[in-house]
């Protein structure tokens, strides 16, 4: 397996973290009402959709390095 | 072979289809899940295994999840400019590969620097030492091994910033094959913090 497509399996972790984070912020922030904790929990929402688009972009740049 | 020159270090070998430099990367890093597989699973038995009310809950932990989640954002943009450094080699930009590989030691050094200074001081100076309980010394062993392989990976980055960046001008393919290895590895120790954080900062 490449850089490449080692960091693919990590965008793709990425994702699953962000949307995890972001699914642990919004329910303490309904038990805390802690305003920081809805703000990072929608900012994860935006990042997870950010590196889903980067990974696009990742792939659509090294298109030519193999994956193996 | 019998001249003595390690043999394919650029092009893949016939058979498994990868250079000698990746193929004994990968199989570092699968001694290294081993490694840190053991200790994860030694962490979820502990955890389940605790009597009710005696694993530390997270205002005894003191554990900070903005803290935490500032570091695991630094350690999933440097391991974003790891990987630009190596694309920056495949297209032969030897100069935006270093100034990559450079604010990826500079976002490394970061990481272990709050580590210290905002988490392990303020635990130390608070009493909570590996010690304290069993999750303090499942936290110190775990994080502690992993600012270990960061450190180490950062040795090996400034080592090809510095002195190892001559192999550009006399093997360019060699030394972009190098930076991969680097970069593989770099994503694993990131992808361990990846699943560290969840486990220590928000299931408290």
């Amino acid at each position: 397996m490449s850089l490449k497509a080692f960091h693919i399996v990590f965008v793709v972790a990425c994702v699953m973290l962000s949307l995890g984070f972001a699914y642990w912020a919004i329910s303490e922030y309904r038990t805390t009402h802690d305003a920081a904790l809805l703000v990072c929990g929608i900012l994860s929402i935006v990042g997870a959709g950010g590196m889903l688009v980067y990974g696009k972009w990742f792939l659509h740049k090294l298109r030519g390095v193999s994956y193996l | 072979m019998s001249s003595g020159v390690l043999p394919y270090t650029v092009e893949p070998h016939p058979v498994w289809g990868l250079y000698s430099g990746k193929l004994g990367t990968w199989l570092f890093l699968a001694s290294e899940v081993m490694l840190f597989g053991g200790l994860f699973s030694a962490y979820v038995l502990l955890r389940v295994g605790a009597p009710e009310g005696t694993w530390p809950t997270g205002e005894e932990t003191e554990m900070d999840w903005k803290i935490g989640g500032f570091n695991t954002l630094m350690l999933i943009i440097s391991s974003v400019t790891m990987v630009m450094a190596w694309a920056s080699l495949k297209m032969n930009d030897f100069a935006k590969a270093r100034t990559y590989l450079i604010i990826t030691v500079i976002l490394a050094l970061a990481f272990v620097a709050l580590k210290l200074s905002l988490e392990y001081y303020p635990h130390w100076h608070h009493g909570l030492k590996p010690s304290t309980n069993t999750f303090f010394g499942l936290y110190y062993l775990m994080t502690g091994l992993h600012a270990i392989h960061i450190l180490g990976g950062v040795v090996v980055m400034l080592y090809f910033i510095g002195p190892g960046a001559s192999l550009w001008k006399t093997n360019p393919e060699y030394y972009t094959n190098r930076i991969e290895c680097t970069g593989l590895y770099w994503h694993f120790v990131d992808l361990v913090w990846i699943f560290l954080f969840p486990i220590l900062y928000l299931m408290n």
